[in-house]
């Protein structure tokens, strides 16, 4: 039985096939969101991919900000029980999940079994979420995917002391002008989000093992960060940005009555 | 076609408690309105002012914070934050008070108008913003403020010393109001007065204890509505009638397997916090489409006061939610979760709040850890609609259904 799942995130729709709930068939990745063709690409591609036609998919759950809008879906769930799903499936011991996302941060708590049993997420405020990190890493003419790299190269990192995306941004640019080097400034951004998201997982209570999901995990410096401010090993899957959409297909799949 | 399928919609109930309570709120504003025509001195008051007082004495009055609620809900938020914001009102302050303060400098607002008043009343005992809203109104308008000062109280119970500290505010206000408006207390009034107002406060708390059963048989959306009455009106004998008239309807309901939580109810939570006003119909939209029922809100129970004599009086007013210590406002909380069967707390971290919302991510924790209940927060705001986000509440929202279906066994995980 093939299930999928859809993760339409405000920046990228990610999309997972899942066959008997254990094995992964195909995934795609498309750099578009809601209200854009994103979704529907994404899908297209799994079915060039597997070959199925829509019909042969069982189940399709979507997940994400865009999950209400995506008219191929059977069902939808929040995105925080769609990572918690993946999250347990890719780390079984993952007990506290964070994932850095477009426009929120979220800190989910699993029970021993994978399943949610609270979570804590980011006030009306785009500071500490991938935006914050797309925005900065326009002004160093960086792709976000190099800010980890970068980071890693620094040997004192400035201090962003700004909460707000905005002033941040004037702050970067100040200390770009004052002649700080750029990896120090990276390295500056990384900890700024890494501080943020590390309070709300203080405050949701971080339990061992802590795994990070969604497209930041890739970030080293972000990764590092919060390892610091949290004291614990940060462990991450290479999958960690189809998280969402693995555990939106897995969902799909409990739905038909398969526990995996 | 459409119009001609469309049901029309059923004439009210003359004896339904909806339509006694909305009709006692829209008389309200009316009432004062009419007293000021007719050249009577009226005036503002805050809503845990010890309504007692000006009703003993005959005075009219009527509360901005229910204006400022109103005026939100019907759009106008915005629009009167802004002036508020534009004569240099900091847009980190109560929404509420920047709403007010508007209306005060634009006395015209069709969203919900009230008459501009020849004194203030105001009681610390909700907030301290309240203060200085209250002597920026009095200041711009060039009328007297009666101040009552009830301190927050770190104890479980309200000492006599307290009590004598707040007993000579109420003497002095009654002596002021007097001074004012030539009107004269009277024994006899206030023990009419005090009757209705146990009377109005005995059969709400009564009636918003009827969750308790399962299914609940109203809305908790419904009280944020009745409210108005108990903060308005509860020393009037009218509104003890129709306070008995819903608590009659829900028995009623209860038997009868009635609600108007016109959907199943799968789930059953307390929100804790004002009404997100402007958003009210998402708020509630969120949830009842999910089959959940906000059964329980402390908000609601603020305003049900019982006492014998004015020292009882004034002890009820020293133990209202906003004045008293975390852990006794804790324990309220947790009981109102057990007594009603809670399974989830939603959390309205609300931006005009700071007092309110400052202790909730601890106190809320607590209330999670007793209760064996999940807890979520979502950012809004009373009266301003630009901190609400729908999308963002509809994300946690879903998130605390899918813990509380996990629990009962559903799919989740």
């Amino acid at each position: 039985m093939f299930t999928l799942g859809i993760d339409i995130g405000s920046t990228t729709s990610k999309c997972v096939l899942l066959k008997d709930g254990t094995h992964i068939v195909a995934q795609a990745l498309v750099d578009a969101g809601i209200g854009t063709e994103g979704p529907e690409e994404a899908f297209q591609s799994i079915l060039a991919q597997s070959g199925l036609s829509p019909e042969e998919i069982t189940r399709k759950t979507a997940t994400g900000y865009g999950r209400t809008r995506w008219q191929g879906a059977d069902n939808e769930i929040s995105e925080l029980t769609a990572h918690a799903l993946g999250c347990h499936f890719l780390i079984p011991e993952a007990r506290t999940v964070i994932d850095i996302g477009g426009q929120d941060a979220k800190v989910i708590s699993l029970d021993e079994k994978g399943r949610m049993s609270g979570f804590v997420m980011n006030d009306k405020c785009a500071a500490g979420t991938g935006r914050f990190l797309e925005v900065m890493a326009g002004i160093l003419k960086l792709e976000v995917d190099q800010l980890g790299d970068l980071a890693a190269q620094s040997v004192q990192p400035v201090n962003i002391s700004s909460t707000c995306t905005v002033f941040a941004e004037s702050e970067v640019i100040s200390q770009l002008a004052n002649g700080a080097d750029r990896a120090d400034v990276v390295a500056g951004i990384c900890q700024s989000v890494a501080g943020r998201v590390a309070a709300l997982a203080k405050r949701a209570g971080v339990r061992q093992q802590v795994c990070m999901s969604g497209g930041v995990a890739r970030n080293r410096g972000v990764r590092e960060a919060l390892s610091q401010a949290l004291e614990v090993p940060v462990v991450w899957s290479p999958m960690a940005q189809m998280a969402g959409a693995l555990g939106a297909a897995l969902h799909a799949w409990q739905k038909c009555g398969k526990p995996t | 076609m459409a119009e001609e399928t469309k049901k029309a919609r059923p004439a009210p109930d003359p004896n339904s408690a909806k339509y006694k309570l909305g009709q006692i709120a829209a008389k309200a504003y009316t009432d004062v309105q009419e007293a000021k025509a007719r050249g009577e001195k009226i005036g503002w008051i805050s809503s845990n002012f010890p309504v007692e007082i000006p009703e003993t004495l005959g005075i009219p009055v009527c509360y901005p914070e229910n204006q400022a609620a109103a005026i939100a809900a019907r759009g106008a938020g915005q629009r009167l934050c802004e002036i508020s914001e534009g004569d240099g009102y900091s847009n980190d302050i109560c929404a509420y008070a920047r709403i007010s303060l508007a209306y005060a400098k634009i006395k015209d607002a069709p969203e919900q108008n009230m008459p501009m008043p020849d004194f203030v009343l105001c009681c610390n005992n909700i907030c301290n913003c309240m203060i200085k809203w209250y002597e920026n109104l009095a200041k711009e308008l060039n009328i007297p403020l009666i101040m009552l000062d009830i301190p927050f109280n770190p104890d479980y119970e309200v000492s006599d010393a307290e009590v004598a500290y707040v007993k000579g505010q109420f003497l002095e206000a009654i002596r002021q109001l007097e001074e004012i408006t030539g009107k004269k207390w009277t024994e006899e009034k206030f023990q009419e007065v005090m009757k209705n107002s146990c009377r109005t406060s005995r059969a709400w708390l009564e009636a918003t204890a009827c969750a308790k059963y399962d299914p609940s048989p109203f809305n908790g959306f419904d009280l944020l509505n009745h409210m108005a009455v108990m903060v308005t009106a509860r020393g009037k004998a009218e509104a003890a009638d129709a306070m008995e008239t819903l608590l009659k309807e829900y028995e009623e309901n209860h038997k009868t397997g009635k609600s108007t939580f016109r959907t199943e109810e799968k789930y059953r939570i307390m929100f804790e916090g004002i009404a997100c006003w402007p958003w009210l119909r998402a708020t509630s939209t969120g949830l009842k489409s999910r089959g959940i029922n906000m059964v329980t809100t402390i908000y609601a129970d603020a305003f049900g006061f019982i006492y014998d004599d004015f020292d009882g009086m004034i002890r009820a007013y020293c133990k209202v939610p906003n004045a008293i210590n975390l852990e006794l406002a804790r324990d309220k909380r947790i009981k109102l979760c057990k007594d009603n069967g809670v399974e989830g707390l939603l959390v309205h971290v609300n931006r005009s709040c700071k007092l309110w919302s400052g202790f909730m991510n601890e106190m809320s924790r607590q209330i999670g850890k007793a209760c064996d209940i999940p807890v979520v927060s979502f950012d809004g705001d009373q009266a301003d609609p630009r901190n609400f986000s729908e999308a963002q509440y509809d994300t946690r929202v879903q998130g605390l259904m899918e813990i509380m279906e996990s629990r009962k066994g559903g799919a989740q995980a």
